[in-house]
């Protein structure tokens, strides 16, 4: 109880000073203390407005982002009882990409409001489709290789496909040339209000369920025990995963890793208990994201390096630690 | 009666046709695919017209379409289908896992790391090029190798560090492109993708002569690998030198691997689907180097001329069809079930 109590407080500690830290870097830093001033006074100065019109609304989108993925990784964790489950290496966020890029060269003046219900289509067939084919079609159970593959096979062909869209529909492939790739950078203003809706509904589904997926850990017959429905239970969650990684994906593009770091990371001060897990992983996924965000900012000058990139550099050898560790592989 | 069917049957048995059948087929299948290759596209031509046009005796204009345009694409892009062919056969053997090629591994996207490295610190050129692929996918192959090793390199683990590895050097590789200049990165992008566009006969040359060199390599190997496929211990008692057989394969098919990556970009997924379609047709043990050479020249070619035809008018890279027809093979492995399961 310690223990997560401490790492709540961290927590929540760690996403102040980061928020923080994402308004006074960029390409213009602005000192700690101009940030607070113009916090206070909005006072049209080039501070005020690069704080105000930049930087708050990438940090909240950055922080809706995050905790969207965190939560849908460590419900897919969850769900399939895969240490190495992640929206993004199993597909999910490629077939909510896909979708808004077929969106965009069959029907270009689709809005925005529309594109979010492509997302969701698209990450919904690619979630079914990866956990039916890594189950070794209907039957069979799912391992952790197979859908770990059945995530690579579907990406590849989704991407491949995104990759076509962007090509022949020259107009949208600047912006989409960047979306691919997962950044905070490539949001419209007004975007983050339009699937805000969404990422709560998914959240509080998400929540909701994280007492039931306690006792699904146990096996299906034990779960039914205790009285949670299996298939309802994996059903729900199943739902707030798509609308989660849909929602994300529609404005920030497919990122990969996140929802797979950070449960493991949460882990450690919660122990077992998907009631702690799945909320502190909300808040554990946007201190990364965050973070990632802001060390693109400064790592290619004059340019920036998506957030997308970043997060796969940092959560590509977590998976690789992960695979080497005993017993998530057959020897 | 019964005397010949048995006579026909010890034929059958000390000369295996299927092999030579298989062989003829998919050399007809190549030059079926070049003829309609070299005939299509805006300046259109008749297969008898492609064909006079090779003997020098075709309509106007043809020859320079053919011989300037057309056939070094088509080459380049039948050189390529063999390295990759060839390295994804002995590397499915070596690992005795049919997901064990080179791009699932990573070995492609490192060879285009290093590619991509050159490219910016340097300057493009082919040659210069090819050696940043080779280094990148041999330093790739070290990496992976070692991050795999525990107490020996389980199949699966391999792959699936490959797997982390290849995201790595992805964001590595978006990472150098937003440090280029517009120019380098656009050059650098369009290689990214793995295309066949505007390929011509300065990049046929360092090609055929690698493929040349390590195919030949490869052909006087692949007795020693076959019986590898029988275990270590067995092979070390059939008189094989495991290790250093071991290390001469992996190094050739890195170097193939690379040089085709150098030449066309990194072009995912033949390596993982050529060598079992080459074994469902020849239906034989071991790597099948020479089938899966052809198998990989095919299914190149075959990709890039629906590349360039599916949506007309814009070319699209080949990498992006082979990308799609790797995944669908992967899912079709994973519906079957069999070997990946897990170890």
């Amino acid at each position: 109880m310690r223990r997560r109590t401490l790492g709540l407080a961290l927590l929540l500690v760690l996403l102040a000073v980061i928020s923080v830290l994402s308004l006074a870097v960029g390409a213009k830093p602005i000192p700690l203390a101009d940030v607070w001033h113009v916090l206070l006074h909005r006072d049209g100065t080039d501070d005020s407005i690069v704080v105000w019109e930049r930087r708050i609304p990438r940090t909240l989108l950055g922080i809706a982002v995050g905790a969207a993925l965190g939560l849908a990784g460590a419900l897919m964790q969850a769900l399939s009882r895969n240490p190495l489950a992640d929206p993004g290496l199993l597909g999910v966020n490629a077939g909510a990409a896909a979708a808004v890029g077929a969106a965009g060269l069959f029907w270009p003046l689709t809005s925005t409001e529309t594109t979010v219900w492509f997302a969701f289509l698209g990450a919904g067939i690619a979630a079914t489709l990866v956990y039916t084919l890594g189950r070794g079609g209907m039957t069979g159970k799912a391992n952790p290789v197979q859908l770990i593959l059945a995530g690579m096979a579907v990406t590849a062909v989704l991407a491949s496909f995104t990759a076509a869209t962007s090509l022949i529909d020259t107009d949208s492939a600047d912006r989409l040339r960047f979306w691919v790739v997962g950044s905070l950078a490539v949001a419209q203003p007004g975007e983050l209000q339009l699937i805000l809706p969404f990422l709560l509904a998914g959240a509080v589904v998400g929540l909701a369920i994280s007492g039931r997926m306690d006792a699904l850990a146990l096996g299906d017959d034990a779960g039914r025990a205790l009285g949670t429905h299996p298939e309802r239970t994996r059903a729900l969650a199943i739902i707030a995963i798509t609308v989660l990684c849909g929602a994300a994906t529609s404005v920030a593009g497919p990122i990969t890793f996140i929802g797979l770091m950070v449960p493991h990371a949460v882990r450690l001060f919660t122990g077992p208990n998907q009631r702690w897990i799945l909320p502190l992983s909300m808040l554990c996924a946007p201190v990364i994201l965050l973070a990632s965000d802001i060390v693109g900012r400064v790592a290619a000058p004059p340019g920036e390096l998506e957030a997308g990139v970043v997060t796969a550099f940092l959560g590509a050898p977590v998976f690789i630690a992960l695979v080497r560790r005993r017993g998530v592989v057959a020897q | 009666m019964t005397a010949l069917a048995v006579a026909w049957r010890m034929w059958r048995l000390r000369f295996r046709t299927r092999g030579p059948v298989a062989g003829v087929f998919l050399l007809g299948a190549l030059a079926l695919v070049a003829v309609y290759a070299l005939g299509t596209g805006d300046f259109a031509l008749s297969p008898d017209q492609v064909v006079a046009t090779l003997r020098g005796q075709g309509p106007p204009g043809a020859e320079f379409v053919v011989f300037e345009l057309r056939l070094p694409r088509l080459l380049v892009g039948i050189g390529v289908g063999m390295a990759l062919g060839v390295a994804g056969a002995v590397f499915q053997s070596l690992t005795r896992n049919p997901l064990g090629s080179p791009d699932v591994v990573g070995f492609t996207v490192g060879a285009a790391s290093g590619g991509i490295l050159v490219l910016l610190l340097f300057g493009a050129g082919t040659l210069s090029v090819a050696f940043g692929a080779v280094g990148g996918g041999l330093a790739t192959a070290v990496a992976v190798y070692l991050l795999a090793m525990r107490g020996g390199v389980a199949g699966t683990r391999l792959i699936l560090v490959g797997i982390g590895v290849a995201a790595m050097l992805e964001a590595l590789n978006a990472f150098l492109l937003s440090r280029a200049s517009v120019n380098e990165a656009q050059s650098a992008t369009a290689w990214l993708v793995g295309s066949l566009n505007a390929r011509g006969w300065e990049q046929f040359g360092p090609l055929a002569a690698a493929l040349v060199v390590l195919g030949a390599l490869m052909v006087l190997i692949v007795g020693d690998l076959r019986i590898m496929e029988l275990g270590d211990d067995t092979a070390a008692a059939l008189g094989v030198r495991v290790q250093r057989t071991r290390l001469i394969v992996m190094g050739a098919a890195v170097g193939l691997t690379a040089i085709a990556t150098a030449t066309a970009g990194p072009v995912q997924f033949i390596a993982l689907t050529a060598p079992p379609v080459a074994k469902f047709l020849t239906r034989s043990p071991g790597p099948n180097v020479l089938a899966s050479a052809f198998t990989g020249a095919v299914l190149l070619t075959v990709s890039d001329l629906a590349a360039q035809r599916i949506i007309a008018p814009t070319i699209l890279p080949v990498g992006i069809m082979t990308g799609a027809i790797g995944g669908v093979y992967v899912a079709f492995l994973l519906i079957r079930g069999s070997r990946i399961r897990s170890g």
